[in-house]
């Protein structure tokens, strides 16, 4: 059935279900994805928090849905989690205005 | 309007004459919806895919008998809608009918919990009259904040010492906030408080023989992740903090019964706490659910399966009901009584009152 909405909380049930059109780089997919999750240098609870912290630069809602359960799941404090989010602000601000940079060359070049 | 909340939050269910104070709204609940429309399937057609349907039992192990549902405490999430208000307390009768049974049973463990069963007023003689039969892992469902709150309880690590017994303990997370929002305001200072004085008597230090285990449920509507990471994270924030050792962290699932099934509907929870447990279904740990190995007792000495069906009112399927009429080998040819509430025990690595049940 549609729905009358572009985002639906319920389909991120069913993000498994892309491997049915295209079964092969469906399962390479969420093989890999599961890997990248896995405990390695960084803990689990370490992946959640950067996880978290990209889902919103990337201003997706499943993500931040799936991130902010993951992250609570593992122990994550609402302080750590907020933290994270500034930090991928810092990061979008940051990348934002350091091509003030390169307005500056441009204009000094052209008017300096 | 912030005051009325507060007072409920003080209150049991019962207490509040709330519907789910109710066994049969409960399952009522737990039936219908997401499972009588086909969106889920039940614990039985789940179980039945891998022919583990009916559950049986694999041999007692562990006698679990809960003292009484009076607590210091109202929890949120409480599975038992414990709290002060709450009257039901085993008599000296029916605990030494128990005695009768621990004296008999080929079961290795011993568990008593409650409500804070140290508030039962025979609590100290029926410590004293079990722990003389010798049987392998004397276990205490402690609070902790009980430690704290009344001076003839101040000596409790000491008494807990003198009977070897094995304190397990709830703590949902090791900062203040997360705690007392969901075991009460100053929960976390009056539990802190009493670990310390549990380690200053030996309890939890290493290689101390007394041992003394936390359990982490989360303190809210999802699912706990990795014991082991947690028993880390745990143990690495209590030393750092505040000086704590302890020995085991066991991450218990929260079930969808009692307050913590009021806590998920009210929240509008309810329907994706539901998912999360079926999504997680894991067929490897029905083999160890602890209904397989585990006789609950009631306060008024009826049995159960475990626990959770104890509050669900849902006695064994057994000729044999009360602990006045006890016989292990009937009780051990039985099928247990199962509900939705099972997918909580199922979920992930499992979940039992000894934490998670697979590798």
């Amino acid at each position: 059935m549609a729905s009358d909405n572009y985002y639906d909380p319920k389909d991120l049930r069913k993000f498994g279900k892309i491997t049915e059109w295209s079964e092969e780089l469906g399962e390479k997919f969420f093989e890999y994805y599961g890997k990248v999750f896995e405990e390695g240098a960084l803990t689990a609870r370490e992946k959640a928090l950067i996880a978290l912290a990209v889902a919103h630069t990337e201003q997706c809602p499943y993500c931040i849905d799936a991130y902010t359960k993951d992250s609570l799941q593992r122990g994550v404090t609402k302080e750590e989690m907020m933290e994270a989010v500034h930090v991928g602000a810092a990061i979008k601000s940051g990348a934002t205005l350091v091509h003030g940079v390169m307005m500056m060359n441009k204009v000094n070049k052209l008017d300096g | 309007m912030l005051k009325e909340k507060k007072k409920k939050k003080q209150q049991s269910l019962h207490k509040r004459n709330s519907d789910l104070a109710v066994a049969n709204k409960q399952l009522e609940k737990l039936s219908n919806g997401i499972f009588a429309n086909g969106e889920l399937p039940t614990f039985s057609e789940k179980i039945n895919e891998t022919n583990q349907f009916p559950l049986r039992p694999k041999g007692l192990e562990i006698l679990q008998i809960n003292v009484g549902y009076m607590c210091n405490q109202v929890c949120e999430h409480c599975h038992v809608d414990a709290g002060p208000d709450r009257k039901e307390i085993m008599t000296r009768e029916t605990m030494e009918q128990c005695l009768d049974v621990i004296k008999n049973t080929g079961a290795h463990t011993l568990d008593l919990t409650g409500g804070a069963p140290e508030m039962n007023p025979n609590f100290r003689w029926f410590v004293e009259e079990a722990s003389k039969v010798g049987i392998k892992d004397f276990i205490v469902r402690s609070n902790l904040t009980i430690i704290r709150a009344n001076k003839k309880y101040h000596d409790l690590p000491e008494f807990f010492k003198k009977h070897n017994v094995h304190i397990i303990s709830s703590m949902p997370h090791w900062t203040r906030g997360k705690t007392d929002k969901q075991r009460g305001e100053g929960v976390f200072d009056q539990s802190i408080k009493a670990l310390q004085e549990l380690n200053a008597v030996g309890y939890g230090m290493p290689n101390s023989e007394l041992r003394l285990d936390l359990v982490y449920n989360p303190s809210g509507a999802f699912l706990p992740s990795n014991q082991a990471s947690m028993e880390k994270d745990f143990k690495k924030a209590l030393l750092e903090d505040f000086n704590i050792q302890f020995h085991n962290l066991f991450a218990i699932t929260n079930l969808p019964i009692s307050r913590f099934l009021d806590y998920l509907i009210a929240s509008d929870n309810y329907e994706d706490y539901m998912y999360s447990l079926v999504d997680a279904y894991n067929p490897a740990a029905v083999k160890n659910v602890m209904c397989r190995n585990t006789i609950s007792i009631s306060w008024d000495g009826f049995l159960y399966d475990c626990d959770f069906n104890q509050m669900l009112e849902l006695k064994v399927a057994s000729k044999i009901q009360h602990i006045s009429e006890y016989n292990e080998e009937i009780l051990n040819n039985r099928n247990i009584v199962i509900s939705q509430h099972c997918y909580g025990c199922t979920a992930g690595a499992g979940s039992s009152c000894q934490g998670t049940v697979t590798e």
